[in-house]
């Protein structure tokens, strides 16, 4: 093929929507496979199962993007999650009537607040965000701790509206799924369709451009760890909701998988470019890694290797199909 | 304010006075016991035990905790307990090792040293109180499973991790009472890996119901794993179809040994298990046994008891794990 057909292939669309299709593909290819060790793994209740199990996760990875967007990270996510948790799971003990909407309005206030310190960290007191995440995950880990005394809060102390959160269903879908579309519609306007939204690519493509043209990039790294705390915040209650446990240690860890889900739904760890198709794919290549992994039958002692071996091999193939789409970007210029 | 403040001082004098008296006129010797950290039910009950077997046999129980569970504060508190020059220290450690300078200072200055509940290394210690027998508990949860399953099926067991030695011990002892021919028409289908987190054991348990149409039952023999299999079977309506028994924090199950998801699970009594450390510990100081394998002595309610070698160390065995049921649950839930 000639370098100048390819460039005709690429056009100006298909560029920014490949990379994902590749990774859609991947998914795809994988299923295929899977479906033919286990005929259990298409089925509606596995896949509303895998869904399910994974919209605590899709909804993180929102916000994760949002803040490596911006040339950031946050490493307490998990954390924030499991003090929200901690906290809604304890006022549910001594208030067993609250409202469910009230526990899920207070989680988010909890999260709001953790991710306000943080915003406040990174972008008043110019705190590399790694450090000032770092911290702020040990500190929110240990009031977990503190706060709880180390026990756990079980499902007999929780009431029964507060577990409806995670199994009961709007219009036949999951809450937990229904709570992840909608505030992937809200996103997916967010970031594209209003000047905020549009100003945090500015900020993490060029800070120094985004500067000069007027964007107040305080206010902006401001937002995105606030509502990073948000959404860690809501499913806090989500994630406690669902298991019927809140523990001190809960989720420890989790802010990886977040990240992974991101990068691997093709957001720049060096910030500037990430989409929300990408990170639905991301999330949903996670998902179905933790779901079917234990579904083929393979032996535990290899899961871990397989899942890290698969996710790599989803990342090299994007990088390198974005490699060649770059190069015929170039090429295409050029021409 | 003066006299209030003279009279305060006054008043504490006396009460150490009194206290200094008391603990000079016990001479069956005080006992001291350092738990992992404060405000953990577990350690509150296993405390509980250790000091009801010190007044039995007529000593002085010291209970103490430290604020976080590390290993430094807890060796602040054996050179505390050595200043004070105790008998004996049972403890549950919070460090394999890291407690080996304080503890054989301790030794060598005549105080036995008991771990119970979390071991130190067999250098640092007289002997070891072991919660659980791991042939016990391996057989028993195969027997229980058995009889909620009525006897033949597929099961499979939801563990942690795939290194945690004490499940795969446990689990050995339960494929070893499975080869018995009662166990015939019993087949075990899986071992899945849960790792202790809450989202993987879900999805293990969901995996292993998918993958086995025909699943009868399934043993977790760990707290995080069995709960959230209970948490699955109860969403998915399974109950009574899949049978669930284990080991599990009583508070953890509560709703699902009452809702008839798990009808009985498994797990030692801390109270027991202190008591037992109790006993162990004054036994060493009488001289009863010097912690080498085969001497016996009488632990109180719980009757006779061995020293056996375990790995480089000795041991001594609680013995069967406690069952929890709907009949009992409701006093156990709020322990721990």
């Amino acid at each position: 093929m000639k370098k100048n057909d390819r460039g005709k292939v690429f056009n100006h669309k298909n560029i920014n929507k490949f990379r994902e299709l590749g990774l859609l593909g991947f998914i795809i290819i994988l299923s295929i496979f899977i479906q033919m060790r286990n005929p259990n793994y298409l089925t509606l209740e596995n896949i509303n199962d895998l869904i399910k199990n994974t919209a605590i996760l899709s909804i993180l990875a929102i916000g994760m993007m949002m803040v490596i967007i911006t040339r950031g990270i946050d490493l307490s996510v998990a954390a924030t999650l499991a003090l929200s948790g901690m906290i809604t799971a304890m006022t549910v003990r001594s208030y067993p009537s609250l409202h469910p909407l009230l526990t899920i309005l207070l989680g988010t206030i909890i999260g709001l607040f953790c991710g306000a310190i943080i915003g406040f960290l990174v972008s008043k007191m110019s705190i590399l965000p790694i450090i000032a995440t770092l911290g702020m995950m040990n500190i929110y880990r240990g009031l977990t701790y503190w706060i709880s005394g180390g026990k756990w809060i079980s499902s007999y102390q929780m009431s029964t509206g507060f577990k409806r959160i995670a199994t009961g269903s709007i219009l036949g879908i999951n809450n937990l799924i229904f709570i992840a579309i909608v505030l992937y519609i809200v996103a997916y306007y967010f970031v594209n369709h209003t000047r905020t939204g549009r100003q945090i690519y500015a900020v993490g493509s060029n800070p120094d451009s985004a500067k000069v043209s007027g964007i107040k990039i305080d206010k902006i790294l401001f937002l995105v760890y606030s509502i990073m705390g948000v959404l860690a915040g809501l499913s806090g209650v989500l994630w406690v909701s669902k298991f019927a446990s809140a523990q001190s240690n809960t989720a420890t860890g989790y802010e990886l998988t977040v990240i992974a889900a991101c990068i691997v739904g093709g957001v720049n760890i060096a910030g500037g470019s990430g989409k929300i198709s990408g990170i639905i794919l991301g999330s949903l290549l996670l998902g179905v890694l933790k779901n079917a992994l234990p579904l083929i039958k393979v032996s535990p002692f290899w899961q871990d290797a397989i899942q890290g071996g698969i996710i790599l091999l989803a990342v090299v193939v994007s990088a390198l199909v974005k490699r060649s789409v770059d190069r015929n970007n170039l090429i295409r210029r050029e021409v | 304010m003066q006299k209030v403040f003279a009279g305060l001082i006054c008043l504490v004098l006396v009460v150490s006075m009194v206290l200094g008296i008391g603990s000079s006129v016990n001479a069956a010797g005080k006992y001291a016991v350092i738990f992992k950290s404060a405000g953990n039910p577990f350690g509150e009950k296993l405390m509980e035990g250790f000091k009801d077997a010190i007044e039995e046999v007529g000593g002085e129980a010291i209970l103490r905790a430290p604020a976080q569970p590390t290993a430094e504060e807890q060796i602040q508190m054996i050179e505390q307990l050595i200043a004070q020059r105790v008998d004996a220290i049972a403890i549950s450690a919070n460090d394999y090792d890291a407690l080996e300078p304080a503890l054989k200072k301790a030794m060598s200055r005549g105080i036995k040293v008991v771990s119970l509940d979390s071991a130190v290394n067999p250098q640092s210690r007289h002997v070891h109180v072991n919660q659980a027998d791991p042939e016990l508990i391996g057989r028993v949860e195969v027997q229980a499973i058995y009889e909620m399953i009525g006897g033949e099926g597929q099961i499979a067991i939801l563990s942690a991790t795939s290194q945690a030695s004490n499940q795969n011990l446990w689990i050995e002892w339960m494929k070893k009472e499975l080869e018995k021919p009662k166990y015939d028409k019993v087949e075990l289908v899986k071992v899945a890996y849960g790792d202790d987190l809450r989202d993987k054991s879900v999805a293990e348990t969901e995996a292993l119901l998918k993958s086995y149409p025909n699943l009868k039952g399934i043993i977790a023999p760990t707290t995080v794993g069995i709960a959230a299999a209970a948490k699955v079977l109860t969403d998915k309506g399974l109950k009574g179809k899949v049978q669930l028994t284990g080991l599990g924090l009583p508070s953890e199950m509560a709703e699902y040994i009452k809702s008839g998801v798990c009808q009985w699970m498994y797990l030692w009594n801390p109270i027991d298990l202190g008591y037992l450390g109790g006993y162990a510990a004054h036994a060493l100081v009488t001289g009863e046994i010097t912690g080498e394998p085969g001497d016996t002595f009488v632990a109180g309610k719980l009757g006779e008891k061995e020293v056996i070698q375990a790995g480089e160390g000795t041991e001594i065995m609680l013995g069967a794990p406690f069952k929890f049921d709907a009949s009992n649950i409701d006093e156990w839930k709020d322990v721990y």
